[in-house]
């Protein structure tokens, strides 16, 4: 039975990635998960200098999930490559770096400090405020790079003109079609798309009338958002010919399932750590089970393998 | 720490909405120190979706009868703890545990510890005054603790009993009066502390609402003793991999899962 999947020119043992932001660097988890059981862990995003990251309270539960607005805290990518990528080194499985910045000049940079410091395969958080992204000036409407297509191609071409290492670009749900930046991030030479990342939200205290998040508003995740994460991977399959990694309130194997069978190479499982540390685990062996039961010899045979009405 | 589901061997209604909560788990107990705590998921699907942190508020080290078990002490105060407050002797809880940091307490040091107790906030003070009742006969003979413990009313309080037991000065404050000092438990803190003749060899644990411990740190700044506090934030991993309960410290934001839940006040920004 193969559950090996390539992106790009990364080999993974199996498709089940541990999300960014929701794994820390990894250590954290080393007393409750087989840390090497996993296909990848992606690190908490990376920036070039430190970031303090937003005021409390950071996280509000809602039904079937939680927003969180904890603003990109890390210690930036020098104290990153010092301190936590040599633990991440000695583990056998991919890890992955989340990087993001504000300039085009920040991400190929941050690229390629970090493929000089060994790290094989990068995740681009394109989830962050365009702030000095585009060369055009002219297109001033969106807020985050990856809901603008033309942000997107300049921030992933800026890295492959970098580096060698794999390109995941990841993208956020907060636009009216994905499958078009999607697009635009296989054309400027992404290995592979992951989505979704979390959607825009807010909750309210009504008695005192003020905002749950110290940010007034945050990101969406966990199962409430699974049904939609899953519709937008399915039509970006269709959409582009590089990986598509699913991401969205993946809590077992039969959610992680039906991400691959709409047509995603590999998935990435984010707020469930935090309720079950085990559950990319149980993932991948839930995975295996229905291979074996099914009769699937490769992974590959069931990704994007929906059934239509009309067969 | 450890990711176990553990067999509830009591849960009983103390009073009101207060509840206690029995749990072998003999791994947990072993390592669990005074100030730390559990995550614990309380059902298993997705509502509540989170697990919720509870105080470590007694440990019971193997013995005869006892495998290692530990104790909490709860309000039910939502939706999780009402479905905590409904299981029953026998069932699994799935917890994480000990985490964070906890108390400090050398006592050749300091050996007046006051325990000062908000409300809820004597969970943890209970577990801490049995360790140091530990220490304090191996190593001190001097040593005198004294509890102040808060409460809105009467039968709000909670572990009078335990401490005395442990034979120790408790002073009681109520806001209504109703029993002991009327007032703050901070207000009994500094009419203590204006009182005693060993004020600089005091050191202050205090637990309990965010008000009341604003008001410990800045007794314990006018007064210049050193004191440690057990902070509540929302959590979502409990193991320091979130970020979701930063606290704003003197060396930026740290992490109440982890760097606490115990502070030294001196390096909180509150
Ligand atoms: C380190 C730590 C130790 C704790 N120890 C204990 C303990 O020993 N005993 C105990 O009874 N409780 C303790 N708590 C608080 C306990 O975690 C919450 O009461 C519990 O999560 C409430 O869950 P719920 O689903 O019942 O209520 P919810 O429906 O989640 O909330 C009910 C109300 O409580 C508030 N609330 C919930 N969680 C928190 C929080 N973390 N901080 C501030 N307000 C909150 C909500 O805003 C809401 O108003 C501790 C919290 C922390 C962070
Ligand atoms: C607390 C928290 C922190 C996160 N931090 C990051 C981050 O730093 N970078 C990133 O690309 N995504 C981040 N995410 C988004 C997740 O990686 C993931 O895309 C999203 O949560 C949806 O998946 P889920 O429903 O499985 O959690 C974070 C999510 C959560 C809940
Ligand atoms: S609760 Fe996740 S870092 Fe503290």
């Amino acid at each position: 039975m193969k559950t090996s999947v390539f992106l790009g020119s990364v080999r993974l043992k199996n498709p089940v990635l541990a999300a960014s932001g929701t794994f820390g660097y990894a250590e954290e988890f080393k007393d409750l998960v087989k840390l090497d059981a996993l296909g990848a862990i992606l690190t908490k995003t990376i920036t070039l200098k430190p970031c303090k990251g937003n005021p409390p309270p950071r996280i509000v539960e809602t039904p079937s999930g939680m927003l969180n607005s904890i603003g990109l805290e890390n210690d930036g990518v020098k104290n990153f490559i010092a301190e936590k990528l040599p633990y991440l080194k000695k583990l056998k499985t991919q890890t992955i770096v989340s990087i993001a910045g504000d300039s085009t000049e920040d991400y190929a940079e941050l690229a390629k400090r970090l493929n000089d410091a060994g790290v094989s395969a990068l995740e681009l958080n394109l989830s962050c405020p365009n702030i000095k992204v585009l060369k055009s000036q002219s297109i001033k409407e969106s807020k985050l790079i990856s809901q603008n297509a033309k942000a997107t191609y300049e921030v992933v071409k800026a890295v492959r003109k970098s580096t060698k290492v794999a390109i995941i670009a990841k993208l956020t749900p907060n636009v009216t079609d994905i499958s078009l930046i999607a697009q635009a991030a296989e054309d400027a030479g992404a290995d592979s798309v992951s989505l979704v990342n979390t959607f825009l939200a807010m909750s309210i205290d009504v008695n005192t009338r003020r905002p749950r998040l110290g940010n007034i508003t945050g990101g969406l995740s966990g199962p409430a958002i699974k049904p939609i994460a899953l519709r937008m991977v399915w039509e970006t399959a269709k959409a582009v010919k590089i990986p598509v990694i699913g991401i969205g309130g993946i809590m077992a194997a039969d959610d992680a399932l039906e991400f691959i069978i709409a047509g995603a190479t590999a998935v990435e499982v984010g707020t469930a750590n935090f309720i079950n540390p085990r559950a990319g685990i149980e993932i991948i062996d839930g995975i295996k089970d229905y291979m074996r039961k099914n009769k699937i010899k490769d992974i590959k045979e069931l990704v994007g393998s929906l059934k239509t009405w009309q067969n | 720490m450890l990711c176990v589901k553990v067999k509830i061997i009591s849960n009983k209604k103390i009073s009101q909405k207060y509840f206690k909560i029995g749990l072998e788990a003999p791994a947990i107990a072993k390592e669990a120190l005074p100030g730390q705590f559990i995550m614990a998921r309380l059902n298993n699907g997705y509502e509540p979706l989170l697990r919720r942190p509870f105080s470590i508020h007694r440990v019971k080290g193997q013995g005869l009868r006892v495998k290692g078990e530990i104790e909490i002490l709860y309000e039910v105060v939502g939706e999780g703890t009402e479905i905590l407050s409904q299981k029953k002797y026998g069932e699994y809880l799935d917890i994480i545990g000990p985490l964070g940091k906890g108390f400090d307490y050398p006592l050749p040091l300091t050996p007046y510890p006051l325990l000062v107790a908000g409300g809820m906030g004597v969970a943890p003070l209970v577990f801490l005054a049995e360790e140091i009742k530990k220490c304090q006969s191996v190593k001190v003979s001097k040593c005198q603790t004294l509890v102040l413990i808060g409460a809105r009313t009467e039968n709000q309080i909670l572990c009078e009993k335990e401490f005395k037991n442990l034979g120790y000065n408790v002073k009681i404050a109520t806001d209504d009066g109703s029993h002991g000092f009327k007032g703050r438990v901070t207000e009994l803190l500094e009419k203590h502390l204006r009182s005693t003749k060993h004020e600089a060899r005091s050191t202050i644990y205090a637990c309990g609402p965010k008000p009341m411990l604003k008001e410990v740190a800045k007794i314990s700044f006018e007064h210049k003793i050193p004191a440690q506090i057990s902070l509540e934030e929302y959590m979502a991993c409990g193991i320091g991999a979130c970020l979701g309960c930063a606290v704003e410290t003197k060396s930026g934001y740290q992490r109440v899962c982890r760097e606490g839940p115990v502070f030294d006040t001196k390096e909180l920004l509150l």
